[in-house]
């Protein structure tokens, strides 16, 4: 008896292999096209002067990107300020969320004690609940601290990061067996010094994926510094964005309209293009169980 | 016995450390999270809001605030709009990452360059929304390239203001949340079907099963927790869509109360400090997704005992 081939399948009823291939690169290329275009046209649009953009649609770059690129910087919206905030809070919140996310992980990971169960069930627990449901309270405690304007209530509650400390425990199930702080023990480490020295290098690649995951996400993050951050030289990227969004809009230059957007998404967009393998594979470990 | 005894509390000693460790998490959560979680509860127990310049309240008025957020028809109506433009988007999303996950998990398909598909459909999903958002106003105004392409192919005869009308927008603001989506969509769609036993495709290609029976048969029933998943996630995020309808209709202010969703509305309250209605709106919708995450609990812990 032979085993049925590719064609003996395909001819049987549906569609032959060829013909589906065919689909497939058809829709692939189509959803490509689907999620480029608009970013072309931005660039496109961000390199034409006020003038050139209002009279019509092109694919063609123009020679305005420079003179565009100057006239924002040195613009009403503050965005290079915009920028500078934004790449204080959302690195430093990089920085601290994965570090302190590898420590509980480390915590639930290595040691057994009492309540090491319960914390770990509320954690997984609390990980869906939306921080917008606490603004109202939020807003409150931190006029109370008079700690409006500021950019430590954006960044301290990155500490406590449930996603991001999931995904770090499932990694050091997968990467950091016992044995390892075992040995450190046994050739005298101390526990703060095992963590910080043996078990944070191995941790690195996991580090590195949700450090780009938590710079992203702050980077984007629109509505919880919106309610903080009411000083003009204080504002993040997406509040600015916003503003500009609400100002009169037919008053302004539109080559900077599209300038201030693609600054907004550059860093990102560049990241991305570097670092995609790495972050394209980040994705699904973390959501859902492989 | 004696060495028994002193390697347990050495153990002891070691395990202290766990609690160390979870210092910094437990503080901040507490502090951060959990007192304006209480916080935002006691308010929405209480009259307090601006009248004017003048503030009116605290008054303790019992669960009015709730009473009044339904009766005045504003959550259902806000509901109804944000899941409106959630399932509008979700559809399309969910169909498009089944077939493209299928498509790159089908070991016979061959999909040349994959990764660089992958890479280009999970863009969208790191763009900041806001600016995205910006970005499609702009080239859907009505002097935008848009507008003026459609002109320019003969399509439209004049231009069509479509940030002026429900349908169009609501179709916009589904279409980008499809589009920043469905590639992340696509990659936990396609972690799951990796994970499936490759032996029950070859049994199923053995006794002739073609592609698309394949796919009915055996690929969706075995995703059935992955889907259930993807939806449950997907719908908590749908709820606190804010950032793409808030940019693209500015918060709202004109006649387009269509596109208000229930966080838009808690941000309107945060804004004009409406403390109370705020409250309660934060607590009906902690409550929606207290429940919908006890679910995803319950798939991942279930999944992980297997």
């Amino acid at each position: 008896m032979s085993m049925p081939n590719e064609e003996y399948n395909d001819v049987e009823g549906g569609l032959g292999l060829f013909a589906r291939r065919l689909i497939a690169y058809i829709v692939l290329v189509l959803l490509t096209f689907l999620c480029l275009f608009w970013f072309y046209l931005l660039f496109i649009n961000s390199s034409r002067s006020n003038s050139e953009l209002s009279r019509g649609f092109t694919l063609i770059p123009s020679t305005f990107f420079m003179q565009n690129f100057n006239n924002v910087i040195h613009g009403t919206l503050p965005i290079m300020k915009g920028m500078r905030n934004s790449f204080i809070i959302a690195g430093t919140c990089a920085i601290i969320s994965t570090y302190f996310s590898a420590m509980t992980a480390y915590a639930i990971h290595v040691y057994d004690f009492k309540a090491k169960k319960a914390i770990f069930t509320f954690i997984l627990g609390v990980m869906m609940i939306p921080t917008q449901v606490t603004a109202l309270g939020f807003i409150k405690l931190v006029e109370g601290m008079k700690l409006m304007n500021s950019f430590i209530p954006l960044i301290v509650p990155s500490i406590a990061a449930p996603a991001t400390f999931y995904y770090m425990k499932q990694y050091m199930d997968s990467t950091l067996p016992h044995a390892i702080v075992e040995a450190a023990r046994i050739d005298g480490s101390s526990e703060w010094r095992t963590f910080n020295t043996i078990s944070l290098p191995i941790m690195k690649p996991a580090i590195a994926v949700q450090m780009i995951f938590t710079f992203v996400a702050n980077w984007n993050n629109y509505f919880t510094p919106a309610l903080i951050l009411k000083k003009d030289e204080m504002k993040t990227l997406p509040i600015l964005i916003a503003q500009l969004r609400s100002a009169d809009f037919l008053k302004f230059d539109m080559g900077q309209v599209y300038m201030t957007i693609a600054i907004s998404i550059a860093p990102v967009i560049i990241v991305y293009i570097i670092l995609s393998r790495s972050i394209v594979g980040g994705v699904a470990v973390g959501s859902v169980k492989g | 016995m004696a060495k028994e005894k002193k390697k347990t509390s050495q153990v002891v000693k070691y395990n202290k450390w766990g609690y160390i460790f979870l210092i910094p998490f437990i503080v901040v959560y507490l502090v951060f999270q959990l007192i304006p979680l209480i916080t935002t509860i006691y308010n929405s127990f209480f009259e307090n809001y601006m009248s004017g310049l003048k503030q009116v309240g605290p008054n303790w008025i019992g669960l009015t605030n709730y009473i009044t957020i339904f009766k005045n028809g504003d959550v259902p109506k806000y509901f109804a709009n944000t899941m409106i433009m959630w399932i509008a988007g979700f559809i399309p999303q969910i169909v498009l990452s089944l077939l493209l996950a299928a498509w790159f998990a089908d070991t016979r398909l061959r999909i040349k360059a994959a990764g660089f598909y992958k890479t280009v459909i999970y863009m969208p999903n790191l763009i900041m929304a806001s600016a995205f958002a910006m970005l499609f106003f702009t080239l859907f105004a009505k002097t935008g390239p848009i507008n003026s392409l459609m002109i320019q192919m003969g399509v439209f005869t004049e231009p069509y203001e479509f940030l002026t009308y429900t349908a169009s927008t609501r179709t916009i603001v589904a279409f980008m949340n499809c589009l920043m989506w469905f590639g992340n969509t696509t990659i936990l769609l396609m972690a799951g079907m990796m994970g499936i036993d490759n032996a029950l495709f070859e049994a199923a290609q053995v006794d002739g099963a073609t592609s698309t029976q394949v796919f009915f048969r055996v690929t969706l029933p075995l995703l059935r927790p992955i889907l259930l998943f993807v939806l449950i996630t997907s719908l908590i995020g749908g709820l606190q869509m804010f950032d793409v309808p808030q940019v693209l209709t500015n918060g709202d202010k004109t006649a387009l109360r269509q596109i208000t969703t229930m966080i838009m509305y808690l941000n309107n309250h945060l804004y004009s400090k409406n403390f109370g209605m705020a409250g309660a709106l934060s607590v009906f919708l902690f409550i929606i997704t207290g429940i919908l995450s006890i679910i995803v609990y319950k798939f991942s812990t279930s999944e992980s005992n297997e």
